[in-house]
């Protein structure tokens, strides 16, 4: 047996083995990694971003005047046609005449709906000219005008005019006429000026016109001479549509949005930082003046809020022109503070007890650092939760006061405004109040989404249990 | 609990003296008085309606007559509205809007304890995506959203049947008020919804119910007994701050529903500038909301006995 060589190599020894994997995570960035992994908090983080983007940039792309009116289309609902048709000025009509002798009309007794009306030329909306078959031994004629066909329950609508002159058998429309149906409806009259009990209708849709110098005025065009007789232009174009006074929709809820999200955003940031001073005041004072503090804070609290913010409004009066942001501002700060200053007290009593509090005054920090170092940055993420969750609330009382017309003044719009506005046209024309209690509701939706999350990745203890 | 209950209401009382106090100075610090008016008053009549109403004294001895009328109940008179004094118009209006509102908080609770209950026993399964769904926009649209939507429903309600189901506002009869009540309750059964069912996660894992699991006894005795009644306290514990929150959110579906409640009657004197409706009326609901408070507190007790004993 041959000698072997033995050869020995030193095994190497890997000592990597209990090495961390990932770098050390800051408070902040473990908090900014939960919040991604949340899908529903980050939708709403975007969500809100774009509210900003609407509100800051908006008024920038879309330049309308929000109080400007549009007297053309008022209350116009959003994807309404615009087309209109170059027509020349108004021409005077002189109507037409006819006259049927007959023994003089008794209108009860009338039976037959002996009239026959009919639409002459073009009915534009510039005018619709209606014309009829002259009724034996009438004294006159009625002409009435309805939006819903009468035939079901004779709902004539609006009566135009009384014609009061025997021969006058037409009649010339030019009450504020709008591209949809008209029903004109003609009943003769009798010597007593007592309608007759049966009537003609005549249905048509008046085609927009708008003449040359109109056009140009609005600005659809640079020169009346571009413009033919014949030609198509369209009105001014509203993605939102108009509201009750033809003002733009879209650029109301960009301007609304600065109002709301405004109020909603810098009065909560005021009143927390409120909280925070005096909370944290009276969480480092401690005994006897914290509990002057924080019982004073009680009675703050158990004001009525809403009735307190209506008696400052009232208080803080505004002068004609002024918007009433301000007032409210105030008073939702007078009033809204002790919540955070409860939270911050606490958690600064909390705080004040932790081991690596007192480890940090045994090393020789002094107070200062204390605070910068301990107690704020620990503080933080509490705040930046109740701050997420009252946006919404300040949204709403926003909106809850504009509604009931303790808010901002009138020709400031604000979403809460307008869909104070919005809700007396509601079963005709639901666009004006839908859009703003969309916003509202969008806005108020991302922000409760976002506090959800931010509460998670922020504060173990108070993670929700989904 | 004797002791617990006098010292809640000596807290109770001088809160609504603080309440009353802060009116009071609020409304004094107005520029101008109600007596300000369109209407030019003679020197001499202005000098007699001073007098009357007691605008002539200082403000310390006007506050200890306004304190002094107020212990004796006595609000005043309305400025606007002729021979009606605000004890009246409290009288008359408050039982309005208090009907509506425990009608509006028995639906709030009851509905956000049994959605917040089902929603739990159903974890992550339909029903409970269903209503969190729902209890997301009910947190989320505003209550004027709510009642113009609920009055809209009613329209094509009415509209379907042909018939008037449901009145689409007003107040008198039972069917007035069903509605108004579902709306007002809304957002507030959508709130206690939210807390119900994190309540009720808790409870679902802890010893109790597993103890009571592993001893046989029956589903629905474990749900009654054990779960719903400790799941419940938190929401008793929110139930003073939803019936402020009803109380204001009142206002606006009595505006839109034309409820002849005290809330309408609030919001118009606010928008007449009627003094004395305005003091009393906020001293009226200040009080009453504190006294809520106390009340849902000492029912707190009853209901956890962990609490008599502190």
């Amino acid at each position: 047996m041959a000698e072997a060589a033995l050869s020995f190599e030193r095994v190497s020894v890997s000592r990597d083995v209990e090495t961390i994997s990932r770098p050390s995570l800051s408070y902040w960035q473990d908090a900014w990694v939960r919040l991604k992994a949340n899908t529903r908090a980050l939708v709403s983080l975007y969500i809100v971003i774009a509210l900003g983007v609407f509100t800051l940039a908006g008024p920038l792309v879309w330049q309308v005047d929000p109080s400007a009116q549009d007297l053309d289309q008022i209350s116009v609902a959003p994807g309404t046609d615009r087309a209109a048709v170059i027509v020349p000025r108004y021409q005077p009509w002189s109507g037409a005449t006819a006259r049927v002798e007959g023994p003089a009309l008794q209108a009860q007794e009338m039976t037959a709906p002996t009239v026959s009306v009919d639409i002459v030329g073009e009915p534009t909306t510039q005018a619709v000219r209606i014309q009829w078959d002259a009724v034996p031994g009438a004294s006159g004629y009625r002409v009435y005008r309805n939006i819903a066909d009468p035939a079901p329950d004779d709902h004539l609508g609006l009566p135009l005019a009384d014609i009061l002159t025997a021969d006058r058998v037409s009649f010339e429309d030019r009450l504020d006429l709008k591209p949809r149906y008209y029903f004109y409806s003609v009943v003769a009259l009798d010597r007593n000026s007592m309608p007759a009990p049966v009537y003609n209708t005549v249905a048509t849709v008046p085609t927009r016109v708008i003449t040359a110098e109109e056009a140009v005025a609005r600005g659809l065009a640079d020169t009346p001479d571009a413009l033919r007789l014949g030609d198509t232009v369209h009105l001014a174009l509203h993605p939102f549509g108009t509201d009750y006074l033809g003002r733009d929709m879209l650029a109301r809820l960009m301007h609304g949005a600065r109002v709301s999200l405004f109020i909603g955003i810098v009065a909560p940031f005021v009143y927390v930082l409120i909280g925070i001073l005096y909370g944290s005041a009276a969480g480092f004072a401690g005994g006897r003046t914290d509990q002057i503090l924080m019982r004073f804070a009680d009675f703050v609290v158990a004001l009525p809020f809403l009735l307190f913010m209506i008696l400052f409004r009232i208080l803080f009066g505004i002068e004609g022109g002024d918007s009433g942001i301000l007032p409210m501002m105030i008073a939702m700060a007078i009033l809204a503070w002790p919540a955070a200053a409860r939270l911050v007290r606490g958690q600064i009593l909390q705080i004040r007890e932790e081991g690596y509090v007192s480890a940090s005054r045994l090393l020789g920090a002094k107070t200062n650092y204390l605070v910068l170092r301990h107690m704020i940055p620990n503080t933080m993420g509490v705040i930046l939760v109740t701050l997420t969750f009252a946006v919404p609330s300040a949204i709403f009382t926003e909106a809850f006061l504009s509604f009931i017309g303790m808010g901002v003044a009138p020709p400031t719009p604000s979403w809460g405004s307008m869909c104070n506005e919005g809700i007396k046209t509601m079963l005709t024309h639901p666009h004006e109040l839908v859009f703003p209690a969309v916003f509202i509701s969008i806005t108020v939706l991302a922000f409760n989404l976002l506090g959800d999350g931010l509460r998670d990745a922020l504060d173990a203890r108070m993670r929700s249990r989904e | 609990m004797l002791r617990y209950t006098v010292k809640r209401l000596i807290q109770g009382v001088i809160t609504v003296w603080f309440i009353a106090t802060a009116t009071f100075l609020a409304m004094h610090s107005i520029p101008g008085d109600p007596l300000t008016s369109d209407k030019a008053v003679s020197e001499e009549i202005r000098k007699n309606l001073e007098a009357k109403y007691g605008l002539d004294k200082p403000l310390g001895e006007q506050y200890v007559i306004y304190l002094a009328n107020m212990l004796q109940g006595d609000f005043g008179i309305s400025f606007s509205q002729e021979n009606r004094s605000v004890n009246d118009i409290i009288r008359e209006h408050f039982p309005v809007s208090a009907t509506l509102g425990i009608l509006a908080i028995a639906f709030a609770g009851l509905g956000g304890i049994l959605f917040g209950a089902l929603t739990a026993l159903y974890r992550n399964r339909l029903p409970d995506i269903a209503i969190m769904f729902l209890v997301i926009l009910g947190i989320s649209v505003p209550s004027f959203v709510f009642a113009a939507l609920g009055q809209l429903a009613l329209v094509n309600l009415n509209d379907l049947f042909g018939t008037s189901v449901l009145p689409v506002a007003g107040w008198g009869t039972v069917l007035h008020m069903v509605a108004p009540s579902l709306v007002l309750g809304l957002g507030t059964m959508a709130f206690l919804t939210r807390l119900m069912r994190s309540s009720m996660l808790e409870i679902v894992n802890s010893d109790y119910v597993r103890t009571a699991n592993s001893k046989g006894l029956p589903p629905t005795r474990i749900f009654l007994k054990h779960q719903l009644r400790n799941a419940i306290l938190p929401v008793i514990t929110v139930l003073g701050p939803s019936i402020a929150a009803i109380t204001t959110g009142g206002f606006v579906v009595e505006l839109v529903f034309a409820i002849p409640g005290l809330g309408r009657y609030f919001v118009e004197a606010v928008q007449q500038s009627d003094y004395t409706v305005i003091m009393g009326t906020t001293v009226f609901y200040g009080a009453f909301l504190v006294f809520m408070v106390i009340v849902v507190d000492l029912l707190y007790g009853l209901v956890d006995p962990r609490v008599r004993l502190e």
